[in-house]
């Protein structure tokens, strides 16, 4: 789960990890008064939504006094900000931070991240702070620096003084550098973090370290055990589709193509997609209904599914082992009925009473078209769809 | 022959009081398991549909004498269960459960260094050796014996690897799900050697997807030391970057990790790749003949 730059600096705060002065504000006004409050200008004014690259599109800009901030925040509140991380149709700004401002000598990348090749939390930091940190990773690999942290230890002093050399620091910063990384990662263990990023870690002109920037992914698994955290969910950043989904435990993502897919299972949801795209179709959404689907749980889905205008034929591709086939077929049939799916279905079945399940598609009355296997059943929907589109 | 269990493994069930728990380790005994008891903290001494119940691993090991453990505990006190199960001096330890929190099994795989214990999963569908031994949540009647090694991440796309395979009438030596979180106890890779150092399995399966490098690390061993044919299927071509794709470690994330560079190197490595999920039986016929 992702939340905002201001929630996350305030977590940052309690860990004792240096970050700016600031607020969150919803609207224009409230912005010039916390300007005011936080002593003399200039201060940062920056839009909260999840995703990276938002100066580029304008929603970080600097003021020089109260007014400007509140002339800026007012520009901001409402603005669809579209970055290399939103996807082409942008997010909305609801809320924004205004910060002190800063005067910046140099910029340091700081992140830590659970590295799957050593299943250990890995410190990872560059010289090159303020850039996208991916480009680096690609073009100058020689210039990141990791360190992997012992679980059992977490990250020693040793470890975080040696990646503040590396980083160029002098000692009066890498006195600075190592409480404030030691802080991080605590901040990360006991968060439950799938990924904590400072982009840019500033120096400032008076030779104090800083974190501008702080964006922290904190594992949905472990959510269990940070209620409070939970909390600060935002939903406006969601897809509303996938909001819903969740709510029937339903793992649902929209894609762009025509089939709407329904699949038990995430490795063959995917695949089915996979197989889709094989036969020249284009998948709509990712779909897995789970183990121990319903019938209330296959109604759910098949109305997810046809909410979305653009899905012109469903393919259903079950592999049932405990779940058994005539099972679900009940459910394909009450849905079907309950909805009324206009568009061509097409049915595949495995495993346990398939047979007793495709005699009770068969026998529905309804339009619904049975495949044997992956393969026919893909070809199935997709000569289905594009023959409607002739 | 077989990798990881056979008729001999003695299983008991941590978490047999619940009803996932106690639903396949009643599975799992009609299939000819040696399902010899469970653990539920608090109940010890009790019996379940004629599973003798333990408060502790420990006891449970003492007076069973298994071997093998499968955890269907919540996800709360997974991380807690395995190492529970490695300190009673259990050999194998399979764990179902989905949702783990990952920084859990960063210390779990810590605590399980230099032991001498194996875990497979979380979030896996289980290990069975068709005809002898089936632990987990997989339906049985769809294997058979036979010389073909399956490992893979996800539950429902190893049943259809294996469905390809029985109704082609090729049956399997034993099938491995390792789970789909991005960290767990045993990978590909090390699936791989055991097929490879296992007489019976002639030639391998392996199912992989999106996120991560082991696919990678597992085709170099093909490449590098492997004597025996692997064919491979990658899911997620068609899944688009920074999404998470059902499945924790199913992302592609800076760049890397997508189907299309996975599949690439695995050719490269000599692993015979189908492009289509319907095609991975078609895709071993193509390097090896029964």
């Amino acid at each position: 789960m992702n939340i905002h730059e201001y929630q996350a600096k305030a977590i940052l705060r309690n860990f004792g990890v240096p970050v700016p002065e600031g607020h969150v504000v919803y609207n224009g006004n409230s912005a010039r008064d916390w300007a005011k409050r936080l002593g003399d200008g200039p201060y940062a004014i920056k839009a909260q939504i999840h995703a990276g690259g938002r100066g580029k599109g304008g929603g970080v800009k600097i003021a020089k006094n109260a007014d400007e901030a509140k002339k800026y925040a007012r520009a901001m509140f409402g603005m669809t900000l579209v970055t290399h991380q939103t996807g082409p149709e942008g997010k909305t700004v609801k809320r924004v931070l205004i910060e002190s401002g800063c005067d910046i000598a140099d910029e340091f990348y700081v992140s830590f991240l659970v590295d799957r090749a050593t299943d250990m939390v890995t410190l990872m930091a560059s010289a090159e702070g303020g850039m996208d940190i991916e480009e680096v990773a690609a073009k100058t690999p020689e210039k990141l620096f990791f360190e992997p942290i012992d679980p059992v230890v977490g990250l020693t002093a040793f470890q975080a003084r040696k990646v503040a050399f590396k980083l160029g620091f002098g000692i009066a910063q890498v006195k600075q550098a190592v409480p404030l990384l030691m802080n991080l990662y605590k901040a990360f263990i006991e968060t439950d973090c799938a990924l904590l990023e400072i982009n840019p870690l500033v120096l400032t002109g008076d030779g104090t370290l800083i974190c501008l920037d702080a964006k922290l992914n904190i594992d949905d698994n472990a959510l269990f055990r940070h209620i409070r955290i939970r909390d600060l969910r935002d939903y406006d950043e969601e897809d509303a589709m996938e909001i819903e989904a969740s709510q029937y435990d339903l793992s649902y993502i929209a894609l762009d193509g025509n089939i709407g897919c329904m699949v038990n299972g995430a490795g063959l949801a995917m695949a089915t997609m996979d197989i889709i795209k094989h036969y020249g179709g284009d998948p709509a959404n990712f779909l897995d209904v789970g183990g121990g689907a319903t019938i209330e749980r296959v109604t759910e889905a098949f109305k997810l599914i046809l909410s979305d205008d653009k899905v012109k034929g469903i393919l259903v591709n079950i592999f049932g082992g405990i779940m058994k086939c005539d099972v679900i077929a009940t459910g394909v049939i009450e849905a079907a009925k309950q909805i009324g799916v206009t568009v061509p279905l097409v049915v595949r079945l495995e495993g346990t009473n398939v047979g007793l399940g495709k005699k009770l598609l068969a026998e529905s009355g309804l339009n619904i078209v049975s495949a044997d296997g992956m393969a026919d059943a893909a070809q199935k929907i997709v000569k289905a769809v594009q023959s409607q589109g002739e | 022959m077989s990798i990881l269990v056979d008729k001999n493994t003695k299983v008991i069930t941590q978490g047999i009081t619940g009803a996932t728990g106690l639903f396949h380790a009643q599975g799992a005994r009609e299939y000819g398991t040696q399902m010899v008891g469970g653990v539920t903290p608090g109940k010890g001494g009790t019996t379940i549909d004629g599973f003798p119940v333990f408060d502790t691993v420990e006891d449970a090991v003492k007076a069973t004498g298994a071997n093998a453990s499968v955890i269907y505990v919540p996800p709360i006190a997974t991380a807690d269960a395995i190492m529970e199960a490695v300190e009673a001096g259990i050999e194998l330890v399979i764990c179902i459960t989905e949702g783990v929190p990952v920084l859990d099994m960063v210390k779990v795989n810590k605590y399980m260094e230099g032991k001498s214990c194996r875990l497979i999963g979380p979030n896996c569908p289980g290990v069975i050796t068709p005809g002898e031994c089936k632990i987990g949540i997989m339906p049985g009647y769809i294997h058979k014996p036979g010389p073909v090694g399956v490992v893979s991440r996800s539950g429902t796309l190893t049943y259809e690897a294996v469905w390809q395979l029985t109704t082609r009438n090729i049956g399997q030596t034993t099938c491995v799900g390792i789970g789909g979180d991005p960290v767990n106890g045993t990978s590909h890779l090390d699936v791989l050697k055991m097929f490879e150092n296992d007489p019976a399995t002639e030639a391998v399966i392996m199912i992989g997807e999106i996120g991560g490098d082991a696919e990678e690390q597992a085709a170099a061993y093909v490449r590098d030391h492997m004597t025996k044919p692997v064919a491979a299927f990658i899911a997620g071509a068609t899944a688009p970057a920074g999404k998470r794709m059902g499945h924790a470690g199913a992302i592609i994330s800076g760049g890397k990790g997508d189907a299309a560079s996975k599949k690439e190197f695995l050719r490269e490595c000599g692993v015979s790749v189908a492009d289509s999920p319907a095609e991975m039986a078609e895709a071993l016929l193509k390097i090896w003949q029964p």
